[in-house]
């Protein structure tokens, strides 16, 4: 790892308010994609009491030091910071251990968030789902926020109130990440639409990224969908939210013609089960 | 969708559940967002239409107080239909000036003639001691020549 100093890196919170929306999925995917693009990319785990960022990168067995320890200064930064071994432009920070005596604080956070700002083109905040001292811990450093949600109304409510937070906070932009989306349900109106959505949150739409099982197996195997390149629905949304970030202009899927060309009804038929 | 909801559907026996969940939370989100809990809601929804009573007559039935959302902004809006205007009121500015004189008046002022209900020859005359009040602000005396 360089020492060269970042012109201004990129500090991004990825929250949700409701649990199990896809904050991590989304944290390792996007960590991995911006790697692959060339940029330096720190994903730091907020959620030390419940982490699980180091399993979805298959990075579990080789945490030593947290980000505790560096704040301590029984350790040095790069020791702490886990390399990915397949995309070495990704490191992985745990932000503590479930053992924690000693809580981080807001400082704290701002502190370590600093020290990987020197290092790092992109440093991504896996939060704590919630809205308590978890969230304002991971917030306190952020200068741009990922609001990630599904088309459930528990989850675009709990959304909500995530976005009202960052804007008393003065964090911007926000973006949303429309996550888990089922085309066909859509179509039949029984799935809140991607415009409800939208326009009910009123942020920008930085991705879509459809239902897709391949995540389970991809983090079956802690190997993020985006490592191996592979062409499936979920992997291709969580690319394209990279190249957005990066100011590139990718149109947005259309999820009422995701189902529909030969194309897809090929691939549908290689990829049906058969038993 | 399965046969049966199909079947439902076309009966119009069912509506699609999309559009149920966004007017839930359209109005959920009302809420939240203003901190406001049904309760004080209707207990604000009761006192605004209170005042504007005392103004003009409305059909208290068809009055309606609600919050509603658009872009992140949340609006009070109160749709109040008007039956007449209440003729032996005051103008504004006179029952402001009497309403300043209770307060400038303290406590010692006697409530029966409340400000509001009085007609326009008594509003210039409240019952307490002209040699107590306070001088009359700037404002309020340019409104009564």
């Amino acid at each position: 790892m360089d020492a060269v100093t970042s012109a201004a890196a990129r500090i991004i919170l990825i929250c949700s308010g409701k649990g199990g929306v896809g904050k991590t999925t989304l944290t390792a995917n996007l960590g991995i994609a911006l790697a692959k693009l060339g940029e330096r990319t720190v994903v730091l785990d907020a959620d030390f009491g419940l982490r699980n960022l180091d399993l979805l990168l298959g990075l579990e067995n080789r945490i030593v030091y947290t980000a505790q320890e560096v704040l301590a200064e029984t350790c040095r930064l790069d020791q702490a910071l886990v390399k990915h071994k397949q995309e070495p432009n990704l490191a992985l920070l745990p932000a503590g251990n479930p053992r924690m005596l000693e809580w981080l604080t807001p400082d704290d956070m701002k502190k370590i968030v600093a020290m990987l700002a020197e290092r790092f083109d992109y440093v991504l905040i896996d939060c704590p789902a919630g809205i308590e001292d978890g969230f304002k811990n991971a917030a306190a450093a952020a200068k741009e926020a990922i609001v990630i949600t599904t088309p459930e109304v528990s989850a675009v409510r709990d959304a909500d109130r995530v976005i009202g937070l960052l804007n008393t906070r003065g964090v911007a932009p926000v973006q949303l990440v429309l996550n888990r989306v089922r085309p066909k349900m859509m179509a039949n109106q029984e799935m809140l639409a991607v415009d409800d959505v939208t326009d009910i949150l009123a942020l920008p739409l930085l991705g879509l990224v459809l239902e897709d099982e391949q995540v389970i197996v991809s983090t079956n195997r802690g190997e993020p969908l985006t490592l191996n390149g592979t062409a499936s629905p979920a992997a291709r949304a969580y690319q394209n939210v990279a190249r957005r970030l990066r100011g590139e202009n990718v149109p947005l899927i259309d999820p009422s013609k995701e189902r529909q060309g030969l194309r897809a009804q090929l691939k549908r038929m290689l990829t049906k089960k058969i038993f | 969708m399965t046969v049966l909801d199909f079947i439902n559907r076309m009966l119009g026996l069912s509506a699609p559940s999309a559009s149920t969940a966004k007017q839930r939370l359209q109005l959920v989100l009302a809420h939240d967002r203003s901190d406001l809990n049904p309760e004080l809601l209707e207990q604000m929804r009761r006192e605004i239409l209170e005042v504007v009573q005392r103004y003009v007559e409305i059909d208290i039935a068809e009055g309606d107080v609600t919050l509603e959302t658009e872009d992140r902004v949340t609006a009070l809006v109160a749709n109040l239909p008007i039956k007449r205007a209440r003729p032996l009121q005051p103008p504004l500015g006179r029952r402001l000036a009497s309403a300043a004189d209770a307060v400038n008046a303290g406590t010692s002022s006697p409530t029966p003639n409340s400000p509001e209900l009085k007609p326009p020859g008594e509003a210039e005359a409240p019952a307490t001691d002209a040699d107590t009040r306070a001088p009359m602000p700037a404002w309020v005396s340019a409104n009564e020549d």
